[in-house]
């Protein structure tokens, strides 16, 4: 091969590379981001039905009831300003408790009820997860604004 | 030549969308509450359930509301500063004892010493609702006439004593 | 007292350092011999008062002394006393202090295994780590002082994180450290390399063993945090791809591209501006990572201590290392030239093209770390990128690494020819194609995910062999056993750390291909049955431990009806921070891994119970083992120890730095003692 030709097959070969990457990192955000909605905009019907998100808030106390299997759990999420029930199969995490901060995975089922496939807690005790934090602390200014 | 510059033109965006994100945590919000009357709430007294406290009885004085519980960790690291701001009689402390159960408050407060003029019962955290409390501790720094002046989230440390509330108090009081 | 002690010696250490970073390299610069003789007592005596600092910390910790903040944060009197000693680490400002510690204890092995080098190049190498510690103990001082008093004293402390009580936990952090300040010594010899534009096979020998080094750190760290996830966390998952534990993953790719682009640099002099920049990178990630965990900017499970004053400070911090060796970089690079040539077809394209594959690789990686950051930076929405997606990037980019893995070590540097290689390899493809499509009927149902797995781990397994195959027979004569004892050190280590990669694909392939797990209602008395084995559930009784309450669960597994194993996994509450803790029960096997974790209590003793079948999980595990096991061997190679006995061969070969090492034998001179 001459030296012009090889330059020539290095730079193709990298271009494709590079190009091939790309389309793998824009098609995998394509399909596996994952938005975060607080109650009050999913309330307002800001979060899409029949696709992954993520909500954040306090779990609301006295509102958790387990099934009669043992292992699926409901309980209620609130940003203070409005409230959305989640229903959730399996192990809560050490930290999940009553008026402490969460965050759920999930999808938003037709009835208005949240199914989550992941429940995440912090790893510290005083600690509320910033998504959550910040979930409600724009729902006090929306109520504070509203309010005046 | 120009190709050896590219990996320092891609570490300067890095380092742009760093640095707004070190701006965007949610605790950098301020309080919606700061300048506002504070909410007014009427509750039992932590050691004496009979007698109930309404945070109207405070107008005309300067006062801290520190939000803390038996549960709270963070409670124990700013608990021994708060003792020793009360016996220097500055300013007195309330305490909104969040979340608790009274038996354990009272056995903490036993144990690790009590600076509170009063501590009144927010069993539900109803009024830590209306305080946009979202962790605790928080201490609020209410004027004499019942407006919030500041609100500290996370445990009171000697540094924002000195640097922030005592000033403050001390201006309020002046 | 004591404390006051730490904090006087730290800023000594400042002291030190500042000198440290600044005189030895105008020294060198200006050819000032007394300025740069100050290099190695300054590297020595910083490395004495950082250790008395950090002596005196750990005594604040063991002596339970919760005058220190830090003390009281992050203990507790009915802490025991290995997890005092551990939480001087535990918390952010005392792993930070370990982290310059470490930081001075590399620079002073440098200094002492660097007599061989000339004198001005250690100097600037030990004044750029000089100047990495000036920037730290800074912020020790001015942020995140662990001496700090609080006064009046608490009567008792918090208690450190009960998660991080732990004996994984009390070696993790030191691994990882090692590993992420170890890449300072090769950023350190690539920005001397830049300043006096000296840059030959005898620097990429230089810097090659510190590199190993350090990666084989960063290996065992990476395998311990993700063993502690698996064991600790109770939810049974290995890797999360969590923002913390990209930030440890993301050098670690980085380094492996180096490691291996400082073997091409070494043999054939190519590579060497790309060397540079990667060993550049190395660290930047490592400081980045630090960043990430420290400042609060992401997101994540992990991040114990978050603090945007600090993430100002580490950022500003960043923005000098990496922005001015970036804008060195690309002021000197340019001289650096290219080096030998090779064809497209050769191992120098090959190990490029993996160079390359890694460093898009860490590059999509970083990005699905940062993402839910710049989309919020421009208020898109918050958003997260969850493991789907690192998945879906990194598989695919790793396929074609990791079949020219098998490739490479079989090419020919300079010129190969894939005809020939093609045909070398037909029996090693065949038989990995074979045995992939045929091992999923084993383990009871074929699916494609598993057969491609291991496809990929086969592949290098069979190659390895067609390559000692071939290799001995061009050994000339001697029984089989002369002939393997004949072939070098480095030789065996590149096959034994490529061969720890491909017991890691066959644990991940496995264990995510089979693996059961099911969350129960157990009553008393109940069984559930999984895998072959039946779990019974006898009930929880309390217990108590040193520093907490449990209840401890019973369960009995049977095989085929009998019983083989008594499993008690826990479910604690620690009495400093009323923090809960689920202690699950592993059952650990050379197939298999059983694992049962208590949930929450139910009525009438009854539990939810987590019971988990894991094939091969440990696997993944030993391969990391054995993948730092390699790295460790190769910095052993006898061109490295044979340089202790002859330093004027060494010094020879140090002038003479364009001299072409011999690559077959593994006599090549130069490095250093290991």
């Amino acid at each position: 091969m001459k030296p012009r030709h090889k330059k020539l097959a290095i730079i193709a070969s990298g271009v494709t590379a590079l190009g091939l990457a790309v389309a793998l990192v824009l098609n995998a955000f394509e399909s596996n981001m994952v938005f975060f909605f607080s109650p009050s905009q999913v309330a307002a019907n800001e979060a899409p039905v029949g696709k992954s998100f993520r909500i954040g808030g306090l779990v609301e106390e006295g509102s958790i009831r387990r099934q009669s299997d043992g292992v699926t759990v409901k309980f209620i999420v609130t940003d203070t300003a409005k409230v959305i029930p989640v229903v959730y199969t399996g192990i809560l995490p050490d930290l999940f408790k009553e008026g402490k901060g969460v965050v759920a995975q999930g999808k938003l089922a037709a009835d208005g009820v949240f199914r989550a496939d992941e429940v995440l807690a912090k790893h510290d005790e005083n600690y509320m997860p910033p998504e959550a934090a910040g979930a409600l602390e724009q729902a006090r200014i929306q109520k504070t604004v509203m309010t005046k | 030549m120009m190709r050896f510059l590219l990996p320092l033109a891609a570490f300067i965006v890095l380092v742009g969308f760093l640095a707004v994100g070190l701006n965007l945590k949610p605790r950098e919000v301020p309080s919606p509450l700061i300048g506002k009357p504070a909410p007014v709430f009427q509750s039992q007294s932590l050691h004496e359930p009979e007698r109930i406290l309404a945070s109207k009885d405070n107008l005309g004085k300067v006062w801290l509301l520190n939000v803390w519980a038996s549960w709270c960790v963070s409670c124990r690291e700013e608990h021994p500063l708060l003792v020793e701001l009360a016996k220097s009689g500055i300013v007195p402390i309330y305490g909104l004892n969040y979340k608790d159960k009274r038996d354990l408050a009272l056995q903490w407060l036993s144990q690790y010493g009590d600076p509170y003029t009063i501590s009144v019962v927010d069993p539900e955290g109803r009024i830590g609702i209306d305080y946009g409390v979202y962790g605790v501790p928080e201490t609020y720094v209410i004027d004499k006439n019942g407006v919030i002046r500041h609100k500290q989230i996370g445990p009171v440390t000697i540094e924002s004593l000195e640097k922030k509330i005592l000033p403050l108090i001390k201006e309020l009081q002046g | 007292m004591i404390p006051e002690l730490g904090n006087f010696a730290l800023i000594l250490a400042l002291l030190l350092a500042i000198t440290q970073g600044t005189l030895p390299i105008i020294g060198a610069a200006r050819g000032i011999p007394s300025w740069i003789a100050l290099a190695r007592p300054v590297v020595q005596g910083q490395f004495v008062f950082l250790a008395i600092a950090f002596g005196c910390l750990a005594y604040s910790f063991v002596s339970n002394d919760f005058s220190v903040l830090n003390v009281a944060r992050n203990s507790n009197s009915e802490l025991p006393i290995q997890y005092r000693i551990a939480a001087s680490w535990g918390s952010h400002e005392g792993s930070l202090l370990l982290w310059v510690f470490m930081l001075a204890a590399w620079s002073v092995a440098v200094s002492v295994f660097s007599r061989h080098l000339p004198d001005e190049m250690v100097a600037r190498v030990l004044g750029v780590m000089g100047l990495v510690s000036v920037g730290f103990i800074l912020f020790l001082l001015v942020t995140s002082n662990p001496f700090d008093r609080l006064f009046p004293a608490a009567l008792e402390g918090s208690d450190l994180n009960p998660l991080l009580q732990d004996p994984g936990m009390v070696i993790h952090p030191p691994m990882l450290y090692m590993g992420y300040v170890g890449f300072s010594v090769a950023f350190a010899f690539a920005i001397a390399a830049l300043i006096s534009g000296q840059m030959d096979a005898a620097w990429a020998r230089w810097s090659r063993p510190w590199t190993t080094v350090a990666w084989v750190f960063l290996t065992i760290g990476i395998m311990l945090g993700s063993w502690w996830a698996y064991y600790e966390l109770g939810w049974g998952g290995w890797w999360f791809w969590d923002p913390v534990e990209n930030a440890s993953f993301l050098p670690w790719l980085v380094g492996t591209a180096l490691v291996h682009s400082l073997a091409v640099t070494e043999k054939r002099g190519s590579f060497k501006s790309w060397t540079v920049l990667l060993a550049i990178c190395a660290f930047s990630l490592s400081l980045l990572g630090t960043f990430l965990v420290r400042s609060g900017v992401l997101t994540s499970v992990h991040a114990f201590a978050t603090d945007p004053t600090r993430g100002v400070f580490i950022l500003a911090f960043l923005v000098i290392v990496i922005g001015s060796s970036l804008l060195l970089f690309a002021w000197r690079a340019p001289k650096v030239g290219l080096g030998g040539k090779f064809d497209l077809v050769s191992r120098e394209s090959m190990l490029l093209a993996n160079n390359l594959l890694l460093m898009v690789a860490a590059g999509s990686v970083l990005l699905g770390t940062l993402y839910p950051l710049i989309m919020d930076s421009l208020d898109l929405g918050k958003i997260s990128v969850g493991p789907p997606y690192f998945e879906a990037v990194f598989v695919p980019l790793m396929t074609p690494a990791i079949f020219l893995m098998g490739l490479g070590p079989l090419a020919r540097w300079k010129q190969a020819s894939l005809p020939e290689l093609m045909l070398r390899l037909r029996w090693a493809f065949g038989v990995s194609v074979i045995t992939a499509l045929l091992m999923p009927f084993v383990m009871g149902e074929w699916k494609p995910l598993v057969s491609f797995g291991l496809l990929l781990a086969f592949w290098i397994i069979a190659t390895i062999f067609v390559s000692i195959q071939q290799r001995l027979r061009n050994s000339g004569q001697g029984g089989l056993f002369a002939k393997l004892a004949k072939q070098s050190r480095s030789y065996y280590s590149m096959h034994l750390a490529h061969l720890g990669i491909a017991i890691f694909i066959i644990g991940v392939t496995l264990v995510n291909g089979y693996e059961t797990e099911k969350d129960v209602r157990m009553e008393i008395g109940s069984t559930v049955t999984m895998g072959g084995y039946t779990f019974r559930f006898n009930g929880a009784s309390p217990v108590s431990g040193p520093n907490y309450k449990a209840m401890r669960g019973d369960i009995d597994v049977l095989r085929n009806g009998e019983k083989i194993r008594v499993m008690q996994p826990e479910k604690r509450t620690y009495n400093a921070s009323g923090m809960a803790m689920t202690e699950p029960a592993i059952d650990t096997g050379f197939l298999r891994d059983l694992y049962v974790a208590m949930g929450e209590p139910l009525e009438n003793g009854a539990w939810v119970v987590r019971v988990y079948h894991k094939p091969f999980v440990d696997w993944i595990w030993f391969g990391c083992l054995l993948m730092a096991f390699g790295g460790m061997l190769a910095v052993t190679d006898r061109r490295y120890r044979l340089k202790m006995h002859s330093k004027h061969v060494e010094t020879a070969a140090v002038e003479d730095g364009k001299r072409v090492t011999n690559n077959n034998t593994g006599l090549a001179t130069g490095g250093r003692k290991a």
